[in-house]
């Protein structure tokens, strides 16, 4: 399709426009990082550097990212192995019920967090009769983060088909040797984006971690909940949330080099970090 | 590594290559396991929960079968009013999240070039990174009466909506937006440059290949968007108390029942009206082959 | 009724931890498991343990980790060698269930759950003797029924605050006197009103209406009967037209009057405090008000009981009661603390007259807490329903 060039400087200008507006809050956090008003007032009545200095010296906040980084790590490390073998499997084979597991994949991520939240829960405690800890949170975690490894896996294995492996196969190559040597360098850019992803799904995902982290687990989301109504805590928070949008831009970043343009975008589901409401 | 293993190596492989069946249930296996048993029986608990009762003394949850709770929320009138509210904002953040992504997509995929593209792709993505929390604050703080949307449109006659419903679109809309606009471009990538060639050889102006040909393929795509924030909007609990004014949503019945009154019972019934919904959702795009987008 | 804010409706406060809390929360008001409830309080200390574990309130045991500047924790530790491990709870019922797990060694339990941790033999009577600082403590916060058992403490108090009624000054003129602004004559301030947003605001309209409805009968805001609990109710979904909004966290309470999206409506001496417009003024309105008033206890079987006393006697001492009521926004529970605070007047504190007018919050049962044996009372889940029902 030829457009013309109204065209594409209108749809440049859309995005220019929406990208405006998704950015517009983000510079008023930025903002309010150095804003004198404790409760985000504007215009900023003043600039001080007093809560980026207390944010550096917060033991609480270097705790609780510790916290979600080992939850976040740990549940895409599951995540990475079962969302593999399930896209494997249905993209692989044709069973009877291979929809039902397409589904039960995808569940975990469309029903809201409250609900995923409060069963896994109750799941822990009244069926199970264990205490809730960080091994619970990571369970939860993972679950739901396993549709996101799926889907940029599944996408990648419709692409690339099988005549690869039934060469291998062919070639004499075991189902080992073809799954290392064959299938997975295949996969790596669609796990690493699939990995991603189920991180950021899980690093800042509050409701269900609500419900299944011990209470003494403090991940960062929660620590945040706790200290916008601590007094005089929430201008901090702010500068925790601009600390992490720059730094996420580096991983972010890295992935969609080493992603390289043949492997796509991360599929959507992604987006489940949605989920983390 | 000794001989033998590796020949018990080579016939545990060749014994798996010659059984695609067991391959698949290894395959399957662990996977299901952990859904099946964490989440399914997780899920299906939490049902059957819905039909006990709460002992009001004790606070336990009592083995007595009752469909009180199930009646109540079928029949109160808050239930019913917060069910339409909850899903007539579900169906506008929706709308609007579709209408704002498809262009911003379409530029990504089909109009910037591969170094402008890779880095929308991270303009879209990096906003996720901040705190829902401070995002959904950072609204209130901009839609405040005096804040900075009040202090861009004044000057032009406008005035801010407010805290309430509006605000709570507004809000929604811009948590969810990068979970629609991802499947989107996503599903725009995959629609070859050679077909909208075609389609304008025919002599179809861009607006009619964007009707014809674009938007038919990119149907699942879009539907899978919706799932994202149809859902998300659906259980949402927490935005709306920050920037909803007075009005309250599905999530917070839930939430309220469970954590405020500690009636798992009642939340369970409550939980299932959005359970319901996204099941008809899910039931009714399921042919369109959007489930395999998401 | 502070801690009303982590147990609110909303999720935003006490979200963080509560939740687990109330599914985890099955506590049996009544059922005492163990023997020796009552047995006497120890007659003598020891040396000093090593530990000790405190459960309370976020902002209760701040030893520096939040802000450098906050940390009252670390001298006692020094002072003891009594190392604390503190963790935080979001509503009263996660508390019980968290006592009930054990490991805990001194709890800070607000009124709602006091008489259940005694009534459930999960905290010691202690010996005001061995706490050379409880003789400071306001006469008026001693002896309560929240915090004693016929006569025999259950534990020290804390620091104790009212629900207030907060307004405009440019906008709501004469100065208010009344509740009567945010219930009947709520329409004149239209849009702009606010409310708690739990349930248990509920009893402000019962304190409204024992005043100005006197032939409700009721005697006790946390003690309605379901006729009492409809007129609350009423006046209420009345009320709702009027709200802009509800409010649960002081954050969005602070925004809401600092940018005139709310002009009136209840609120903590600390919100006042915080607020940097100056054009706001609170009150305690001649009908009263609802209010908290925390206690910390030793819990029966501590490992710690040395480390307890003493982690009771220094929060109750001067300069820490200090540190940690200013930090919360609450009145301390001495004379005493006030000299390490410059705004011991704002919050009334010591003025008995003022704290006979607040009206401490309860948990509502079926069974009256005022005492009437002839009808039940409403219990929170039906406080629940109802607030539901009226937001609507």
């Amino acid at each position: 399709m030829r457009l013309s060039r109204l065209s594409k400087g209108v749809l440049g200008a859309l995005t220019a426009a929406v990208l405006a507006i998704v950015y517009i809050p983000l510079l008023v956090v930025v903002l309010n990082s150095f804003s004198t008003s404790q409760t985000f007032a504007w215009p900023p009545p003043g600039f001080t550097l007093e809560w980026w200095a207390r944010a550096a010296r917060s033991q609480g906040a270097l705790d609780a990212i510790g916290t979600s980084v080992i939850v976040a790590l740990a549940a895409t490390a599951v995540s990475l192995v079962l969302g593999t073998l399930i896209s494997l499997a249905l993209q692989r084979y044709e069973f009877f019920g291979r929809s039902t597991v397409n589904l039960l994949v995808i569940l975990p991520i469309a029903l809201p967090g409250i609900i995923t939240g409060i069963a896994l829960n109750n799941f822990f405690r009244t069926i199970a009769g264990v205490q809730l800890s960080l091994l619970t949170l990571i369970v939860a975690h993972a679950t739901f983060c396993i549709v996101t490894v799926f889907n940029n896996v599944l996408a990648r294995l419709r692409r690339t088909g099988t005549r690869l492996e039934e060469a291998s196969a062919d070639l004499g190559a075991g189902v080992w040797t073809t799954f290392r040597l064959v299938t997975f360098p295949q996969l790596r850019s669609a796990l690493l984006a699939g990995g991603l992803l189920a991180f950021a799904l899980s690093f800042d995902e509050i409701i269900v971690t609500t419900f299944t982290a011990g209470t003494g687990v403090q991940t960062l989301p929660i620590w945040i909940l706790n200290n916008v109504f601590r007094p005089n805590q929430a201008p901090v928070v702010n500068v925790v949330a601009v600390v992490l949008i720059l730094v996420s831009i580096i991983p972010i970043a890295i992935a969609q080099k080493l992603a390289g343009p043949e492997s796509g975008t991360p599929r959507a589901s992604a987006g489940r970090a949605a989920r983390s409401r | 590594m000794s001989a033998t293993t590796s020949t018990r190596r080579h016939s545990v492989s060749a014994f798996l290559f010659e059984h695609a069946r067991l391959r698949l249930a290894l395959l399957l296996t662990a996977p299901l396991f952990w859904l099946g048993l964490v989440y399914i029986v997780a899920l299906a608990a939490l049902l059957v929960t819905a039909f006990w009762t709460v002992d009001s003394f004790t606070g336990e949850v009592r083995i007595e079968w009752t469909l009180d709770n199930i009646v109540t929320v079928l029949t109160a009138s808050v239930y019913q009013s917060v069910t339409l509210r909850t899903v007539g904002i579900a169906l506008l953040v929706t709308v609007i999240d579709i209408l704002l992504a498809l262009p911003i997509a379409f530029f990504m995929a089909k109009v910037a070039g591969p170094r402008l593209q890779r880095a929308l792709v991270i303009a879209v993505l990096t906003p996720l990174w901040a705190s829902y929390l401070v995002k959904a604050y950072s609204w209130r703080t901009v839609l405040s009466p005096e804040g900075l949307f009040a202090w861009l449109v004044e000057p032009i006659g406008g005035s801010s909506p407010g805290y309430g419903i509006p605000a709570t679109v507004i809000t929604l809309s811009y948590l969810w937006l990068p979970y629609v606009i991802l499947p989107i471009y996503a599903g725009l990538e995959r629609v070859p440059d050679s077909l909208l060639d075609a389609s304008s050889d025919l002599g179809a102006k861009p607006w009619r290949t964007v009707r014809s040909v674009v938007l038919p393929l990119l149907y699942p795509a879009v539907i899978a968007g919706s799932i994202f924030s149809f859902s998300l909007t659906l259980g949402d609990y927490i935005a709306v108390s920050i920037v909803g004014g007075a009005n309250q949503m599905l999530g917070n019945l839930v939430y309220t029942n469970v954590g405020t009154a500690n009636n798992l019972p009642l939340a369970a019934a409550a939980a299932l009206i959005p359970i319901a919904i996204i099941m008809v959702y899910l039931a009714a795009v399921r042919r369109t082959g959007a489930l395999d987008n998401l | 009724m502070r801690r009303l804010n982590f147990r609110r409706s909303g999720a935003l406060v006490g979200l963080a931890i509560a939740s687990v809390a109330a599914l985890t929360a099955c506590g049996t008001a009544g059922g005492g498991s163990g023997g020796g409830a009552s047995g006497a309080p120890t007659d003598e200390l020891g040396d000093y343990e090593d530990a000790v574990s405190i459960l309370a309130w976020p902002g209760y045991v701040e030893d520096g980790s939040n802000d450098p500047d906050v940390d009252w924790v670390t001298p006692f530790e020094e002072e003891t060698g009594c190392q604390v491990t503190a963790k935080y709870y979001g509503t009263s019922d996660e508390a019980l269930s968290l006592m009930k797990s054990g490991g805990y060694d001194v709890v800070a339990a607000s009124g709602d759950l006091t008489l259940r941790l005694v009534a459930g033999d999960l905290v010691q009577p202690v010996n005001t003797d061995l706490i050379p600082n409880y003789e400071n403590v306001y006469d008026f916060l001693k002896d309560k029924s929240w915090n004693s058992v016929d006569g025999q403490p259950y534990g020290v108090p804390h620091g104790y605050g009212a629900n207030l009624l907060m307004y405009n000054t440019d906008v709501v003129q004469p100065a208010p006197t009344s509740w009567d602004v945010v219930f009947d004559r709520a329409a004149e301030f239209s849009g702009k009103v606010t409310a708690y947003d739990s349930p248990i605001y509920i009893a402000d309209a019962a304190v409204y209406l024992m005043a100005h409805k006197p032939e409700l009968g009721i005697e006790n805001p946390y003690a309605l009967d379901e006729t009492q609990l409809a007129a609350a109710v009423d006046l209420l979904k009345a009320q709702r037209q009027h709200i802009g909004e509800y409010w649960g966290d002081y954050l969005k309470e602070i925004q809401a009057f600092e940018s005139g999206t709310s002009v009136v409506g209840t609120t903590w001496q600390v919100i006042q405090n915080s607020i940097t417009t100056g054009n706001t003024e609170v009150v305690l309105p001649e009908e009263g008000a609802t209010g908290w008033s925390d206690t910390w206890m030793i819990a029966s079987d501590a490992e710690a009981p040395n480390c307890a006393y003493a982690w009771l006697n220094y929060i109750a001492s001067p300069e820490a009661n200090a540190a940690a009521t200013q930090y919360f926004g609450e009145a301390p529970s001495s004379q005493e603390a006030c000299e390490f605070r410059d705004d011991c007047e704002a919050y009334h504190a010591g003025d008995a007259e003022y704290a006979e007018q607040i009206w401490y919050w309860s948990t509502p049962i079926a069974e009256c807490l005022d005492g009437r044996t002839d009808v039940q009372c409403t219990d929170y889940s039906q406080w629940t329903a109802a607030w539901q029902e009226i937001k609507g």
